[in-house]
């Protein structure tokens, strides 16, 4: 369809999410923003392929999705560089605790497989059905379900070892932040 | 570095809370809103030509014949 100044307005509207996702798959703040130019410029460039009525952020998230499968394929991921990049992204700093907390969950996240990563992200904070981040991930729905699954099943191992009986932040940040407090 | 002890057996809870802090990370970028360089970059582009010229995918102005 042509871009008309609705389109472009419910483009602009899915700017925020798109760069969410961005950073949760990169990691990294100036290779998101990256990605999400160039996803704009595609989809602009493509719009005619867009169908009037069908799911306008699941076309964005596919397409940025894909270039960053192929961008992901030339460069490898350097992990350490993300956790520091990815902090520099947030606008307002969360308190200290929380801060710690949040570094642990983010590095957490980054030792998932990639197709675990994006399919919990795509359900579990994007917002989109089964059914929506099948097609953005061009698989099965079964497929991301249990991609979800695993993806929180580790998430678990990895944050909270030992289930419900060392639950809760104060361990972690006690940990962490070790013999600091009285 | 911390042991796996168990995989199964997800607790509600435990569940509860990923989903809360993968949220948090989330919306904490989703709140920044619309970078200008983005909100320019959509109101300038006018179509599939236009695009494509900024894309870089048509010829450039000039090329001094690069290395």
């Amino acid at each position: 369809m042509p871009l008309t100044d609705s389109l472009r307005d419910d483009i602009l509207a899915a700017v925020p999410s798109l760069r969410a996702f961005a950073i949760s798959l990169s990691g990294n703040g100036d290779r998101a923003d990256d990605l999400v130019q160039e996803t704009l410029l595609r989809a602009i460039a493509n719009i005619d392929s867009f169908q009037v009525g069908s799911n306008l952020p699941a076309w964005l998230f596919t397409i940025l999705r894909n270039l960053f499968r192929s961008d992901y394929r030339k460069r490898r991921r350097e992990v350490e560089d993300a956790e520091g990049n990815y902090a520099k992204t947030l606008k307002t700093q969360p308190a200290q605790n929380a801060h710690l907390e949040f570094e642990e969950f983010r590095v957490a996240l980054d030792k998932l497989p990639q197709d675990q990563r994006e399919a919990l992200i795509l359900v579990g904070a994007s917002g989109f059905s089964y059914e929506d981040a099948a097609a953005i991930c061009g698989c099965a729905v079964g497929t991301i379900k249990s991609r979800v699954n695993r993806a929180r099943s580790k998430l678990s191992a990895l944050l909270y070892v030992d289930g419900a009986d060392d639950f809760g932040p104060d361990n972690t940040v006690r940990a962490v932040i070790g013999g600091n407090g009285g | 570095m911390k042991e796996v002890k168990k995989q199964g057996g997800l607790n509600a809870e435990i569940q509860s809370r990923i989903g809360h802090q993968l949220r948090a990370m989330y919306d904490d970028v989703v709140r920044q809103g619309v970078p200008d360089r983005f909100a320019e970059l959509i109101r300038k582009l006018d179509g599939p030509e236009a695009a494509t010229a900024a894309q870089g995918g048509g010829e450039p102005d000039k090329n001094n014949g690069g290395s």
